[in-house]
């Protein structure tokens, strides 16, 4: 209800704002609204609002690249940054609908941890697709190839209903070091090699599509192990104290990042906003609602240690994590998602 | 005509056009926009111009005319990024290797000398390959029926004729079909379902009636969400059903009733069933107990006194209830993604992810104008059957 | 009227009800231990109000209704349990029950199409019954495209079509305008001569019932007060009820004087004494009324049974006219009278005296 109401206020904010015309009207900051808006609210919003007297109006928005290309054609539409993710930063940057970013006004390449800093976008949150597992039933921490195995753990497995992270996987646990895995999955024969190793789990195969699934999955007994992001596990553990384990090791990273629309009146103020945004005192709070994984490289030292164990960004946890290659996703989306359709079907 | 009569002529039309402007604005446009998208092919014309021109003339057979190449170097010369980006896309339907080959291609344009115009086979064999440029050639648009071939996994080759997209390619046939299988099952369980419940129901004193329709109304006032939800609790591994049957010794493992067509069934049924419910009560409460006593009193036995007399009354709301039930379901895709396996998807399952998942709009679109040519043409059937029974809309 | 024998002893019934009770509930008995006999070829008409039990009767003999205690029986046939289908009944319904989705020609040809009759015959079968209602040519039509006695009698030709032993009418001019209705009472009495099938009709209207029957049934609170042809329902109801059901009538009441040669007198409250029929179940010294018809009273000067009173008005009524008496103790009589006969009666306040035929008044108890 709360977030509702806020919700509401502040689309009615942005309205009187883009009707009070463009030249004179507030940062408009858009994000994904809930938890993980709040935890951006309170970190990073508010303290800037506070520091810099620049007021900050928060929007929502559910993602997709037709949005994007919607509030830049007819020029400026009320808003300056957004939370994207990564495929929408790749191709909105390829075609020009967002900024390019100077990452020397931002604080410089070195102040943010490996991968978050792209052409046209800086990281805002990192987060994994990690191999979470019932502790009842899966006595040792699982790998892949035990994933893959449904003689040392038999059960049923589930699996997000994609070919997206689900072809890396299988590579994964067929033995393909993670440095190789899109180069592998470029050729047909790595694609066929995918493809073979998940036909060999397939009669096991659930799939998930909504983010909630896998929890309720596990949760249920329906399945023993299961892909899922991170965060959604760590509560499941910590607040629902369900028995389940979380593997870091071989998971999946991805990045939301913040770009600037290239229509934005406040530019200026933008840059200001984000340079704010990946000091290192603000972000070391983005993990005290919702284990978000920072992007501060210096801000990693600064997070409690309690709350540090749960990000994708403690070194322990990302010392061997594959980076997901959206400009490979972004190429092969359309002839593998056809290639999944008839795999999964069949 | 007279004055007056022109009058009250203008008057009228006056009075439906807001509707004809709503349903211009909320119907004809956007299935207007739907096949305009599923024929649209811009984006090679935008990127690379003057080759479009080329490909446009050249047969496809073989390989090109040298100005194909050279307009080919010229405009990837002047292309900008965000273009070439989107003609990557686009080609990348037919073969991922496209944005790598025109990338590539550029780059070594550019690195070549001042006014020398490289041979395009030797920066690149794949120029020298007749799949290369057909490839092209089918993307050379501004229109073009390349999305609604692919809707069909069909391919246009221009030296052996329309062909499967790729060797034995029957995904989205096979998507088509099990859409239709599964909204004919389902509408005809609802049928099934709601038949006797409706005849039970329209015998009822109002009150009872309308006390037992709240209840089977109650599910259709919940989200979708909530009641496929409960769905997930009653039917899986551990779920009440199997629970139960387990522990009443009826079974030993428990039977698979989600994440496959039984699932979905079973919740789109749940779904549906109101939509049938309503036009078959309607149909039912029109008619006259009476005559079925008068059939009975003339000699018929119950049976065909239904068969003959009951039936081809109630026939319009069966047809309507059927007909919304399944055309509802066809459009149905959170029901099965949540209850079903990846065997149960339906079209719209497709639709949606070729929309905001893949930026795909053409192949989505004409997803969507099969589906509606499909749907538009069972209509026109069944009315013609109703007419033909001489029940149907006089 | 016909020249058949209205009830002939020798031939058994086609209908008997034994004994028959239908109950909708512990509190109300619809129909209470009744025993009917219909006799082949005749038209019996059941009369009463609305309740009385005379639909409920036809319904079970239609087989839409069980009884819960007595039997029916058909030709000596046990039929009580007998589906309705396989009774061989034709019944016509008020709400005409007509197919809106078939054509007229199927409606009648539908109890044809049932029995599996060739289409030829069955087509000439069709043609003579709408003939026989005068609707020929009407075939092609819808029900819905025809008037209501026309749909009536479209319905009439189909519970006929098929030569059933027995038709059963439940009200079917109930519908209907008052002209068309005297029309069809005239048609469907032709029909029933013409065809000699038997008739049973149900309806709460005395003239209907009496312009149409061989016989009338009385029904009052699920009981058959009267079975009679209708001159004698009219002039010799048994019971008060019979009296006041059908047409208009005179009731004095008084107590029984003397009961002798089926005769009896009755003493009113004005301590008059008049002689009338004896009714059944009469006896000295006990209550009972006399019942006498506007129209057997006469101011004509006798010697024996006379009343004396009052004239308090009369109402032209162009074939007749009304004429109110106000006799002693406080009771009212009426008359019908020629317009003729009026010439000679008193101004209203004078007395007058009154003749009343002792072979046309009823004391009943």
């Amino acid at each position: 209800m709360l977030k509702q109401t806020k919700l509401l206020a502040a689309s009615l904010l942005a309205c009187t704002v883009c009707l009070a015309g463009a030249s004179a009207r507030d940062l408009v900051i858009v994000s994904n609204g809930g938890t993980f808006q709040e935890a951006q609210s309170n970190a990073i919003f508010k303290p800037f609002t506070a520091k810099t007297g620049i007021k900050v109006v928060e929007d929502t928005w559910d993602n997709g690249i037709g949005v994007i290309r919607t509030k830049v054609e007819g020029g400026d539409s009320g808003w300056d940054i957004v939370n994207a993710e990564s495929e929408e930063l790749e191709i909105a940057c390829q075609e020009g609908l967002i900024l390019p970013l100077d990452i020397d006004k931002l604080g410089g390449k070195d102040n943010y941890v490996p991968g978050a800093v792209h052409k046209c976008g800086i990281g805002a949150a990192i987060y994994n697709h990690v191999l979470a597992y019932d502790k009842t039933r899966v006595s040792a921490v699982p790998s892949w190839a035990d994933f893959f195995d449904l003689k040392k753990y038999p059960g049923k497995r589930a699996l997000r209903a994609s070919p997206k992270t689900n072809l890396e996987f299988a590579l994964i646990a067929d033995g393909v070091p993670l440095a190789d895995v899109y180069r592998v999955l470029s050729t047909p024969e790595g694609v066929d090699r995918a493809f073979a190793k998940l036909d060999t789990i397939k009669s096991s195969l659930v799939f998930w599509t909504a983010g909630g699934q896998p929890m309720q999955l596990l949760a249920s007994g329906e399945v023993v192990m299961t892909s899922s992001f991170n965060g959604r596990v760590t509560n499941a553990i910590n607040k629902e104290h369900k028995p389940f384990g979380i593997v870091w090791d071989k998971s999946l990273q991805t990045a939301d990042s913040w770009v600037i629309l290239k229509t934005s009146p406040n530019v200026d103020k933008a840059y200001e906003l984000l340079k704010f945004a990946g000091e290192a005192e603000p972000q070391s709070h983005l993990p005290d609602v919702q284990p978000i994984g920072i992007t501060s490289a210096k801000a990693v030292g600064m997070v409690k240690p309690e709350l540090l164990a749960d990000l994708p960004t403690a070194p322990e946890n990302n010392k061997d994590v594959l980076q997901i290659n959206d400009a490979f996703w972004i190429d092969n989306i359309d002839t593998l998602t056809a290639r999944w359709a008839e795999w999964s079907a069949q | 005509m007279l004055k007056g009569q022109r009058g009250g002529m203008l008057r009228s039309y006056a009075l439906i056009a807001p509707m004809f402007v709503f349903l211009l604005a909320t119907f004809l446009l956007p299935v207007g926009m739907i096949l305009w998208r599923s024929v649209s092919d811009p984006e090679l014309r935008t990127a690379l111009p003057e080759t479009a021109v080329e490909l446009s003339s050249w047969s496809g057979r073989g390989l090109p005319p040298a100005n194909a190449y050279a307009a080919l170097a010229r405009d990837l010369a002047q292309v900008d990024g965000a273009s070439l980006a989107s003609l990557s896309r686009r080609l990348s339907y037919e073969n991922p290797g496209f944005r790598a080959l025109l990338q590539s291609t550029k780059r070594k344009l550019e690195a070549a000398p001042a006014g020398t115009t490289p041979d395009l086979v030797v920066l690149d064999p794949q120029w020298g390959a007749n799949q290369t440029w057909q490839a092209m050639k089918r993307a050379a648009g501004p229109v073009g029926v390349f999305h609604i071939l692919s809707a069909l996994d069909l391919r246009q080759n221009y030296e052996t004729g329309i062909g499967p997209s790729r060797p034995g390619a029957a995904l989205y046939r096979s998507i088509i079909l099990r859409t239709f299988t599964i909204a004919s099952t389902t509408a005809i369980l609802a049928l099934l379902l709601a038949f006797p419940l409706c005849a039970f129901l329209a015998r009822q004193s109002d009150r009872v009636r309308n006390l037992l329709l709240l209840m089977v109304l109650l599910p259709f006032w919940t989200s979708i969400l909530v009641r496929t939800t409960a769905w997930l609790a009653l039917l899986q591994d551990r779920g009440v059903i199997n629970t139960l049957l387990m522990d009443m010794g009826l079974i030993d493992q428990p039977m698979k009733l989600l994440y496959n067509r039984i699932g979905v069934i079973t919740a789109l049924v749940h779904v549906m069933l109101p939509f049938m419910i309503f036009p078959l009560l309607a149909a039912m409460r029109s008619i006259d107990p009476r005559l079925f006593r008068a059939a009975l009193s003339l000699g018929a036995t119950p049976f065909y006194a239904f068969r003959r007399v009951y039936l081809p009354q109630i026939m319009p709301g069966v047809m309507a209830g059927t007909l919304m039930v399944f055309v509802v379901t066809l459009g149905f895709y959170v029901t099965p993604m949540l209850v079903g396996g990846p065997g149960d998807q339906m079209i719209s399952y497709y639709i949606a992810l070729y929309t905001t998942g893949t930026l795909n709009w053409g192949l989505a679109s004409s997803l969507g104008l099969i589906l509606l040519v499909i749907t538009l043409s069972l209509y026109a059937i069944q009315n013609a059957l109703l007419r033909r029974s001489g029940v149907g809309l006089r | 009227m016909t020249d058949r024998p209205i009830v002939d002893p020798a031939v058994p019934p086609i209908v008997s009800f034994r004994a028959v009770t239908k109950r909708y509930d512990a509190k109300s008995t619809v129909v209470d231990d009744l025993s009917l006999d219909i006799v082949k070829g005749e038209f019996l008409t059941l009369l009463g109000p609305s309740g009385s039990g005379k639909t409920t009767t036809l319904m079970m003999l239609a087989g839409f209704e069980w009884p819960n205690s007595g039997r029916i029986f058909m030709d000596g046939q046990d039929i009580t349990d007998l589906p309705p289908h396989k009774r061989d009944m034709g019944v016509v319904f008020q709400s005409y029950a007509l197919f809106p989705h078939m054509s007229v020609a199927d409606n009648v040809a539908f109890p044809l199409a049932v029995r599996n009759i060739a289409a030829a015959e069955a087509r000439r079968r069709v043609g003579e019954a709408l003939e026989l209602v005068h609707l020929a040519g009407f075939g092609d039509r819808k029900p819905g495209q025809l008037s209501g006695g026309q749909q009536q009698r479209v319905a009439l030709a189909r519970s006929l079509v098929y030569r059933p032993r027995i038709v059963l009418m439940d009200e079917p001019l109930g519908a209907l305008d008052k002209a068309l209705r005297e029309q069809m009472q005239i048609e469907i009495k032709q029909i029933h001569r013409q065809l000699g099938v038997t008739f049973v009709y149900v309806t709460h209207d005395q003239d209907e019932a009496l312009t149409m029957s061989d016989r009338v049934a009385v029904f009052h609170e699920g009981r058959i007060q009267q079975i009679s042809p209708p001159v004698e329902i009219y002039n010799r109801p048994r019971t008060r009820f019979v009296a006041s059901f059908l047409g208009e009538t005179n009731m004095l009441p008084g107590t029984v004087v003397s009961v002798g040669d089926g005769f009896a007198g009755i003493r009113l409250a004005n301590d008059v004494v008049l002689r009338g029929r004896a009714g059944e179940g009469i006896a000295a010294d006990k209550e009972a009324v006399l019942v006498v018809r506007p129209e057997a009273i006469s101011e004509i000067q006798a010697e024996a049974n006379t009343i004396e009173g009052t004239l308090l008005d009369q109402l032209f009524h162009g074939d007749h006219v009304r004429v109110r008496i106000a006799i002693s103790g406080g009771q009212t009589v009426q008359l019908k009278l020629r317009p003729q006969a009026c010439a000679s009666l008193p101004p209203a306040g004078q007395t007058l005296r009154l003749s009343i035929p002792a072979e046309e008044a009823l004391i009943l108890a």
